[in-house]
């Protein structure tokens, strides 16, 4: 009787604990919602990739987290920031999505950081490049995980200045961004001793280069900056391949540019390019190890923001496991107190304004016959420390840092 | 007194619509259909084919946003303001694009619709590439709270109807019968006695305030205003839709507007998410070759052929 007593006792109290603990999961689930370019632009850089990457994460964690199953849903934001907003809006309403991952463009960004805000969710921005995601425009949810303009500028800018390429001259896409970017690297430029011999701004988005990289050419600079993405800057390159520019002596420092960029470019053309990357896959075994995975899932080796995403879920992942519970402060808390340790970042940190400082890399693309087997595009430069790249805490406006 | 009923019925399903389907989805759809109606107004009536009225839409989404924003006007007023200066906006356009005909009017709305766009680019104001982030709300008549999505709805509910009422008046007033006049047969209408001109101008500037009404109460629904508004897909995906549910036909456009909005959306998430524009290049196609009097031109001639 006693025996049956206790037993009984036990049982229900164990009950009791596994019920209290679901309950701490709301809706008995944790839930990522990926909200990426699936048709558009970015489609490649982020896109299904990210999905994938998502997806490994949950599967590598181990499909469950404090107890729930994690769930997994994406959809296409075509960059759009109302469909993006609409779509968020709806998961986060109606669907019980606890947390926006990739939202790659920057405007899609921001769109999604005001919902999350409203909604108190948290936001992992993977793609977008804006360094104001965790300055002016931050949000205390949002976590600016891969990389952002400012790391580009310092990153490629004073490195290419350090090495001798003293005298810069801009091609500059005519909007926001590109003008943002430009005045951020000439910044950096000019405060390691560098000069800026002059800039052009070329018609956004631009198909024929041929006039600015002549104008580029004639200005004599050791360095064409292109302050530009995407489609811009690979016909820019291929452009000032045309002419001969690199040949010439000058040397290009593409300001955003990604793996898959030089992959659609090829080495004949891209070789001899400076650039900035949060990620590379071929960095140690372990990058290497997960790199091939997903190449083995998808066909293409990662970009930094495919990574980015994989290790930004994962780390969310984590914090969920160690609080116990999806509830948004709880988890952000553990975000923030954890440091980010995987293959994409050792001794990362989310800082308060929700930066994560990492180590980036500044990368010089590497000549035909240089490379040994496909995706062996880059060299390692040199490693940016994190806080060189990123800034230091007091830089950021963050009202709520 | 049939088409009554089936309005009556369209308006109770509207009313009770947010019930059963995410409301905010339906507000998109509302704002789109209005857009379409908009645009069928001088399409459909008039015979003008514009390829440059997302620059009355998008204007008019960031001057609501710039309003409700930055000056903190009330949303009715920056409602108001976003539909006036897209009318400023259609009277100048309209001005230089009436005075030509064909291909050569749908090109000069294009253009200066683009000129808008590079305008709202570079503008301080608009954000650039970022759009305009994080208009507030507010409040319908100073008490009821937008930022409760089913008040938001109504809310929108009551501006398309409002919209879709003064179209519906002006294409069954005199006005609407010179207008299709014109559209048939315009150096008739000239030899009646009509100033052609004048009636197409003021065509133009109507479906280009309600087209604004549409842009300005999209921006408060999401609170944000984007390139995306301005750009001329958002001038072609309008055309698509009122070919789609049918041209000339009043209630057509908004339904072709649902079909594309539902579409976009749905698919969006589903394993077709990367073929959303195939999906609806595809339908157009099929629209333009097999149906081309759109879904409600077709059902209003399969129910005349068979009663």
């Amino acid at each position: 009787m006693n025996i049956l007593k206790k037993l009984a006792l036990g049982v229900s109290a164990t009950a009791m604990i596994a019920s209290a603990a679901a309950a701490e999961v709301s809706d008995g689930k944790v839930k990522i919602g990926v909200l990426t370019d699936m048709s558009s632009t970015y489609s490649d850089l982020a896109g299904n990739g990210s999905v994938v990457a998502a997806e490994m994460a949950i599967a590598d964690f181990g499909g469950t987290a404090a107890g729930a199953p994690i769930e997994l849903i994406s959809a296409d934001h075509q960059n759009k920031a109302d469909i993006a907003a609409n779509k968020a809006r709806q998961w986060g309403d109606s669907e019980q999505v606890d947390v926006f991952a990739e939202l790659v463009t920057t405007s899609v960004a921001l769109a999604v950081f005001e919902i999350a805000k409203q909604q108190n969710k948290l936001a992992l921005v993977s793609g977008a490049a804006s360094s104001p995601l965790t300055s002016d425009a931050c949000i205390p949810t949002g976590i600016h995980w891969t990389y952002n303009t400012r790391a580009l500028a310092v990153g490629t800018g004073s490195a290419v200045v350090k090495e001798g390429g003293d005298t810069w001259y801009f091609l500059t896409a005519d909007y926001a961004f590109g003008e943002s970017l430009e005045r951020d690297v000439a910044a950096v430029v000019e405060a390691e001793g560098g000069q800026v011999l002059g800039s052009i701004k070329h018609p956004f988005p631009s198909s024929d280069f041929s006039s600015f990289v002549l104008q580029a050419q004639a200005s004599g600079a050791k360095v064409v900056g292109l302050a530009n993405a995407g489609a811009d800057t690979v016909n820019a390159i291929k452009a000032a391949n045309e002419f001969g520019l690199v040949a010439a002596g000058q040397s290009i420092a593409a300001l955003l540019t990604f793996i898959t960029d030089i992959h659609a470019l090829g080495l004949d053309t891209a070789q001899g390019i400076q650039l900035t990357t949060g990620f590379y896959w071929d960095l140690n075994d372990e990058t290497r190890a997960w790199s091939q995975r997903f190449n083995e899932k998808t066909g293409t080796m990662p970009t930094m923001v495919q990574a980015g995403v994989y290790s930004s879920v994962m780390h969310y992942l984590k914090a969920v496991e160690a609080a116990g519970t999806d509830d948004t402060d709880a988890v952000l808390a553990k975000m923030r107190e954890m440091p980010v340790d995987d293959f994409f970042a050792k001794g990362g940190e989310v800082r308060s304004d929700g930066r994560m400082v990492h180590d980036m890399y500044l990368a010089r693309v590497k000549a035909p016959a240089e490379s040994t087997g496909p995706w062996d595009y880059y060299d390692i430069v040199r490693t940016i420390p994190g806080e060189e790249a990123f800034g230091p805490l007091s830089e950021s406006n963050c009202p709520t840092k | 007194m049939n088409t009554k009923v089936g309005y009556g019925i369209a308006l109770a399903l509207l009313l009770v619509a947010p019930f059963m389907i995410y409301p905010v989805f339906l507000m998109k759809l509302l704002c789109f259909a209005l857009f379409a109606c908009a645009f069928n107004l001088i399409l459909g009536y008039g015979g003008l084919l514009s390829f440059g009225h997302a620059a009355f839409f998008g204007g008019a989404a960031y001057i609501t946003g710039h309003v409700i924003k930055v000056w903190g006007l009330p949303t009715e007023l920056g409602l108001l303001v976003g539909a006036g200066s897209a009318a400023a906006l259609g009277y100048l356009i309209g001005m230089l694009a009436i005075r030509r005909q064909g291909i050569y009017f749908a090109m000069i709305t294009l253009a200066l619709a683009q000129m808008v766009y590079f305008i709202f680019i570079s503008a301080d104001f608009t954000g650039g590439e970022n759009g305009l982030q994080g208009v507030p709300r507010g409040y319908a008549l100073g008490i009821f709270d937008l930022q409760d999505n089913l008040t938001m709805y109504y809310f929108v509910l009551a501006v398309f109807v409002i919209g879709f009422l003064i179209i519906a008046r002006a294409v069954y007033s005199p006005f609407g019968q010179i207008l299709g006049a014109i559209r048939d047969n315009e150096d008739r209408a000239t030899s009646l006695g009509y100033d052609v001109d004048r009636y197409k101008h003021l065509a133009f500037v109507l479906s280009a305030a309600l087209a604004g009404l549409a842009g300005s109460t999209k921006t408060v629904v999401f609170q944000l205003a984007s390139l995306t508004d301005v750009h001329w897909h958002t001038s072609g995906e309008v055309v698509l839709m009122t070919l789609l549910g049918g041209l000339g036909t009043i209630a057509g456009p908004a339904v072709g507007a649902g079909v594309i909005v539902t579409l976009q959306n749905y698919l969006a998430s589903g394993p077709l998410g990367a073929w959303v524009p195939v999906v609806l290049g595809t339908i157009f196609v099929v629209c333009v070759l097999a149906f081309r009097r759109g879904i409600i031109g077709e059902l209003h001639a399969m129910l005349k052929k068979s009663f």
